[in-house]
């Protein structure tokens, strides 16, 4: 089994693993971080969508071995401590989640649309989360909570 | 998946090398046609050849009336790129369009005409800007490259290393998305380039393919209205649940009209 | 403790732990030596098992056992057993199939499950799964409702002659078919309410673990009730005592409905666990979950409406077939008819009713509850009919509704079908709809859209909703085989601080929110000195569960009951303490008091005295400050509102967007209004994925499923949908001690016809009447293609 060394939320793991082993499995199975979730197989629903080099991506859809070197940050990886990250505080202060587990990829996917759109209009938020389904919000608040977030974040 | 042996080539040469000695070795650049397809069990490679870090597939370059991608470029760094917005806008819109943007993040331009899915954007941006396709071993005319249901010219032992696309004087892409799985249920990708107009369409047939008809009208007025009337024909489009073969023939045309429109505008 | 009592949109406790990844659902536990499990599943709509080879299989790498149906029966595990016995109209019960947790012979849909591989890891059993070879006999399947009682058409089951599980009535016919005699105008409707995949976000899971040490089996599950999973699969399917069963869902990801029943899953990792004698864990994947997890709606209706020359309606008349799938599962029968036919007078007047309703048997998976479960379905007969008479009277679709409305003083108010409505006020909320809908001014924004080359449509859903079924004694009388009241229990610990633990679940609705509102409220405790504890048989007395927006209604009740005996007890200690008598004593906001005095004991003064019994009336009272409650409801709730949709239809492509909603929803009292309307939010957009764009397609003649995934099953995203305006304007609920009526369902009751009777509204101007749901591109191109007429 080759090993695979990446960064995880600031730690430096490694591990020997299957090829076949997806990044999502290897976080939640080596590595314990069961924040990332599965909720398709054919790359839709964006349950398991973690940072790898500054952009989110479908951990599901990723081999642990392509990540070699690579630095992943999971929803664990966010918060300081009892601090939310401004991302998830919005979240939370507008209600955006329920069952909670699209939560984690949701809120790993609209960290990356405000790093790259500070101010982005309900269109190009609601375009932005394509690839992102919740089924309990009707992505009402969701929307709300990531233009507050935008703007808390551009301060 | 099936269990497979995975390469991290050092460069095309090493990974066509790896391929030749594998029983049976598929490239993995952006992984998202690939890793989806073995996740299904639908494919199963002995050897996984990992070309997505090869710095000689990578980046983006205009020069003399051509744009120029790396295979390995991603999607969405073919849509922000600056460079592609100002010689091609259309080819960067088309771009920010595929997939969800985690998949932008990953896809590449290679793997996707590479795999050649009927139902995919890109190909209808290579045959529409009449673009060429260069692998490790020669230079492939967007007319001589695909080659219907995900089938290509390239061969065994070929990669792609690059795509050359000549900048259109005007150019756009009008997709109707399938509702389900947002790949093209109709995509239609016009052109008004130094050799003629072109008119490539996706996801409604067994390939992309050209319209003759549309071409010659818009040729002779590059006007919406001159499309208004084209029908394709419905005989070989794909019908399923989505989308009959006569819906899709009149969503070729609605596409065609709105893309002639768009890059008019 | 208004900061955080009743009426307050109180942040919610649930939160912090799921955004910071740290939930805890079931596939996020793994047991010490885990196995993991695949199930082998039926490739075919319907087919003979004649041989099943698992030899190749069990010489795979880390395989532990290869389990078919021919070892459920030698074990003699029985059948997932069905929750309500249905009757027909000749007092005949209906047609009750076995349900095998593993087939040994016949396989009756795609996605039945035939053999189970337990391997040392996931990929492993994946492996050897594709080493068993089974050899199938295919035979002839029947797929469609249509054509399911047709002559001829394959049997699901010898049983069942003509695929009918039972052929059922409700209503006087004669008295009917009289009004319809006297009618001026006669509406008809003829719909289909398109099947359903529920999609919860979390795909099943379940991990058996059997503990050889006590005899006992744990069950970690995705259940949305995990006393009722410990009940049936104890008594019915494992024949183990229930006493020796533990069943425990964590955090689990959505329900909808789908998460209700028993699966066969649940009881082959228990079962599995004990042969192997390891812990044995099984996760769906969501093509597993696509043919595996419990489809809803599926009808075809026919439907007519007399009325008088005033457009007052004088009788209803509806024939419904209805889809059951291959098997019962564990509600299934009761769906379209006790939660359906019983919902047929909507919020009108309509003196007579008469419902027949025919459930069939297809070789399709399970069909039972999806959020709204019968009402959704019952709600676009009536809405959709509704319209349809304004159009053949030329009435507004406002100014009908008004005509027909059971007014806000005539509760209670006595149906034709059944039930009796408590409360309700049906016409303000349709007036404060249309003033937020800006009603009046729709012609303009239609001539606008019209500008751009679109057809706008307005349309109304004034809808009711029945929550909280019940009470058990009826609900006994008309099949159901289970009690349907809920539990709770609040334990004040010595300190003050509050646990309760109640029967239902929660899976996104926020209950370790609202429930500990309900406490800070009714104890006066801060609200941080309450933990809400559920899903866990081991710690909760009992349980019925959550699903037809009845936690609160009745589990909330219970808890209720449970503080108030809490409260009771503590006035009898204050009475000791403060040598007063316990009369005199008055308990607000936590302060137990002499009347007109101030003289006091905090709760948590009293609760430290009834565990330090020092100085306590021990001759008279237990030590302890711990009740439980069980609360059956008298009746059902009933939710109602209005729902406005405004939609836009592009011409050229058909493809309609809803571009505007507004729900004025009468939930009863609201314990945390945020909460509530988030559960709105919810169920519009599961509403519009009817109305627009879900449907589930099983290829006609081989059974095959086609939406078998996201590539082809269409979800509601973000841009498929508006900002939704969302308010309510509640009367309360008469005869449950909190007035609530309960909130789960009504987004997705109320919202598909309201989309629909829009899209109606659009094309109407082209003669056309008819557009079937999902009002997919290529239908609403084709009706405007066909149009009888082109729009002035």
């Amino acid at each position: 089994m080759p090993t695979v060394a990446m960064m995880v939320n600031g730690k430096k793991v490694s591990a020997d693993v299957e090829p076949r082993t997806l990044l999502v499995h290897y976080l939640r199975e080596n590595l314990g971080l069961t924040g990332t979730h599965v909720g398709c197989d054919t790359s839709q629903c964006g349950a398991c969508v973690v940072d790898i080099d500054g952009a989110s991506v479908k951990s599901c859809t990723q081999l642990a071995v392509q990540c070699e070197g690579a630095h992943v940050t999971t929803i664990e990886g966010l918060a300081q401590g009892e601090t939310l990250h401004p991302m998830q505080e919005a979240f939370r202060e507008n209600h955006a989640l329920q069952c909670g587990f699209c939560t984690p990829g949701m809120v790993m996917s609209a960290i990356d649309l405000v790093k790259r759109n500070k101010s982005p209009s309900e269109r190009e938020i609601r375009e932005w989360l394509e690839g992102n389904l919740c089924r309990c919000t009707g992505y009402h608040n969701i929307v709300k909570a990531i233009a507050a977030a935008a703007q808390t974040m551009r301060g | 998946m099936y269990a497979f042996n995975y390469h991290r080539a050092k460069s095309v040469d090493e990974a066509v090398k790896l391929q030749k000695s594998a029983s049976e070795g598929s490239f993995l650049a952006g992984g998202h046609t690939l890793i989806p397809t073995m996740k299904q069990r639908l494919a199963k490679p002995s050897d996984v050849i990992d070309i997505s870090g090869l710095k000689e597939l990578q980046g983006i370059s205009v020069a003399g009336g051509t744009v120029t991608i790396g295979a390995a470029t991603r999607h969405g760094d073919v849509a922000n790129s600056p460079e592609v917005k100002k010689a091609i806008p259309a080819l960067a819109d088309l771009a920010g369009h595929i997939g969800d943007p985690q998949v932008r993040n990953r896809g590449t331009i290679g793997g996707s005409l590479a795999n050649n899915d009927p139902a995919a954007d890109y190909p209808a941006a290579v045959l529409g800007l009449g673009a060429t396709v260069h692998t490790n071993k020669r230079a492939i005319e967007a007319d001589k490259y695909f080659k219907g249901l995900f089938e290509t010219a390239l061969e065994q032992g070929e990669v792609i290393t690059k795509v050359t696309f000549p900048v259109a004087e005007k150019a756009a892409y009008m997709k109707f998305p399938n509702p389900a799985s947002r790949y093209a249920l109709v995509g239609v990708f016009v052109a008004k380039t130094k050799g003629g107009v072109r008119v490539a369409v996706t996801g409604a047939g067994p390939g992309v393919f050209r319209s003759a008809d549309m071409e010659k009208a818009l040729g002779a007025s590059f006007e919406a209205d001159a499309v208004a009337s084209i029908k394709v024909s419905s005989k070989n489009l794909n019908s399923d649940i989505h989308a009959s073969a006569d819906y899709r023939a009149h969503l070729v045309t609605v596409m065609a009209k709105r893309a002639v429109a768009k890059a008019n505008s | 403790m208004a900061a955080s009592g009743i009426g307050v949109s109180v942040r919610r406790v649930e939160d912090f732990r799921f955004l910071t990844g740290r939930g805890n659902y079931t596939d996020d536990i793994n047991r010490p030596n885990q196995l993991h499990a695949h199930i082998l599943r039926s490739p075919h709509a319907h087919a003979k098992i004649k041989k099943i080879d698992a030899s190749k299989a069990l010489k795979g790498p880390g395989v532990a056992a290869v389990f078919t149906g021919a070892d459920i029966e030698k074990d003699q595990i029985g059948g997932l057993p069905c929750g309500w016995l249905v009757t027909d109209r000749n007092g005949q019960p209906m047609v009750e199939p076995p349900h095998p947790v593993l087939v040994a012979d016949r396989t009756r849909h795609v996605g039945d499950q035939v053999a189970v591989v337990i391997a040392e890891t996931r990929a492993q059993a994946r492996d050897a799964a594709e080493l068993v070879k089974i050899d199938y006999d295919e035979q002839v399947a029947t797929v469609g409702l249509a054509d399911a009682t047709k002559k001829g058409a394959p049997l699901v089951w010898d049983q069942a002659p003509g695929n009918i599980c039972y052929d059922w009535a409700l209503g006087d016919s004669a008295v009917v078919d009289a009004a319809f005699k006297t009618a001026a105008k006669v509406a008809k409707v003829d719909i289909v309410n398109n099947r359903l995949i529920p999609n919860a976000m979390e795909p099943r899971a379940a991990i058996g673990d059997y503990d050889l040490a006590k005899g006992n089996y744990n069950l970690y599950t995705t259940s949305q009730n995990p006393h009722v999973i410990r009940l049936l699969m104890s008594a019915y399917v494992l024949k183990v005592s229930e006493h020796k069963v533990r069943v425990y869902s964590p955090d689990v990801g959505g329900g909808f409905g789908s998460k209700i029943y028993h699966y066969a899953e649940e009881a082959i990792v228990c079962w599995a666990s004990r042969k192997l004698g390891r812990p044995v864990k099984w996760t769906a994947d969501r093509s597993e979950s696509f043919m595996s997890d419990a489809h809803g709606r599926d009808h075809l209706t026919k439907a007519e409406i007399a009325l008088d020359a005033g457009g007052k309606f004088l009788a209803m008349r509806v024939v419904t077939v209805a889809n059951m799938g291959a098997y019962l599962s564990t509600f299934a029968p009761c769906i379209p008819t006790y939660l359906y036919a019983l919902l047929l007078a909507g919020t009108y007047t309509t003196p007579a009713i008469f419902c027949e309703v025919k459930a069939i048997f297809t070789h399709t998976v399970p069909v039972d509850a999806y959020r709204g479960a019968g009402r959704p379905e019952a709600t676009y007969v009536v809405e959709r009919l509704v319209d349809e008479a304004a159009r053949v009277t030329g009435l507004d679709v406002a100014e009908i509704r008004r005509r027909n409305f059971i007014p806000r003083d005539a509760f209670p108010y006595q149906t034709p079908v059944v039930v009796q409505y408590d409360s309700g006020d049906y016409q303000s909320t349709l007036e404060i709809a249309l003033k937020t809908a800006d009603y009046s001014g729709f012609a303009a924004r239609r001539a606008e859209s019209a500008k751009r080359g679109k057809l706008r449509g307005l349309g109304l859903s004034t809808y009711i909703e029945a929550c909280g079924i019940a009470p058990s004694a009826v609900v006994g009388s008309v099949g159901a085989r289970a009690g349907l009241y809920e539990s709770g229990l609040v334990r004040v610990h010595p300190t003050g601080s509050v646990t309760i633990l109640t029967g239902s679940h929660s899976h996104g609705q926020g209950h370790e929110t609202t429930f500990a509102q309900l406490a800070a409220e009714r104890l006066g405790v801060d609200f941080d000195k309450i933990e809400v504890v559920h899903g866990d048989t081991d710690k909760i007395p009992f349980g019925m569960g959550t699903y037809g927006s009845r936690s609160l209604a009745v589990g909330g009740s219970a808890l209720v009951k449970a503080m108030d005996k809490i409260i009771a007890k503590g006035k009898k200690i204050a009475a000791h303490l403060l040598e007063a008598a316990e009369a005199d004593i008055e308990f607000k906001d936590g302060t137990f008091s002499i009347a007109g005095t101030d003289k006091k004991k905090t709760l948590a003064e009293i609760s430290g005295a009834a565990y330090v019994p020092h100085n306590y009336p021990i001759n008279e009272l237990e030590p302890g400050l711990e009740e439980q409650a069980f609360y059956d409801p008298t009746n059902f709730t009933f939710p109602g509102g209005c729902h406005v949709a405004e939609i836009e239809i592009d011409r050229d492509t058909g493809v309609v967007q809803l571009v505007s909603f507004v729900a004025v929803d009468d939930v009863g009292r609201v314990i945390n209004p945020m909460i509530v309307e988030g559960q709105v939010h919810g169920g519009v957009a599961q509403g519009m994925g009817q109305a627009l764009l879900e449907g589930c397609v099983y290829d006609q003649k081989t059974g095959q499923l086609v939406t078998g995934s996201y590539m082809d099953y269409t979800m509601p995203r973000a841009s498929d949908l508006p900002t939704l305006k969302v308010s309510t304007h509640n009367t309360l609920c008469t005869h449950n001690p909190l007035g609530v009526k309960g909130v789960g369902e009504v987004g997705a009751i109320g919202s598909p016809a309201a989309i629909m009777n829009a899209v109606h509204n659009a094309v109407a101007p082209f003669g056309v009447t008819h557009v079937e749901m999902p009002a997919t591109p290529e239908r609403v191109w084709r009706a405007l293609q066909s149009a009888p007429k082109a729009a002035e």
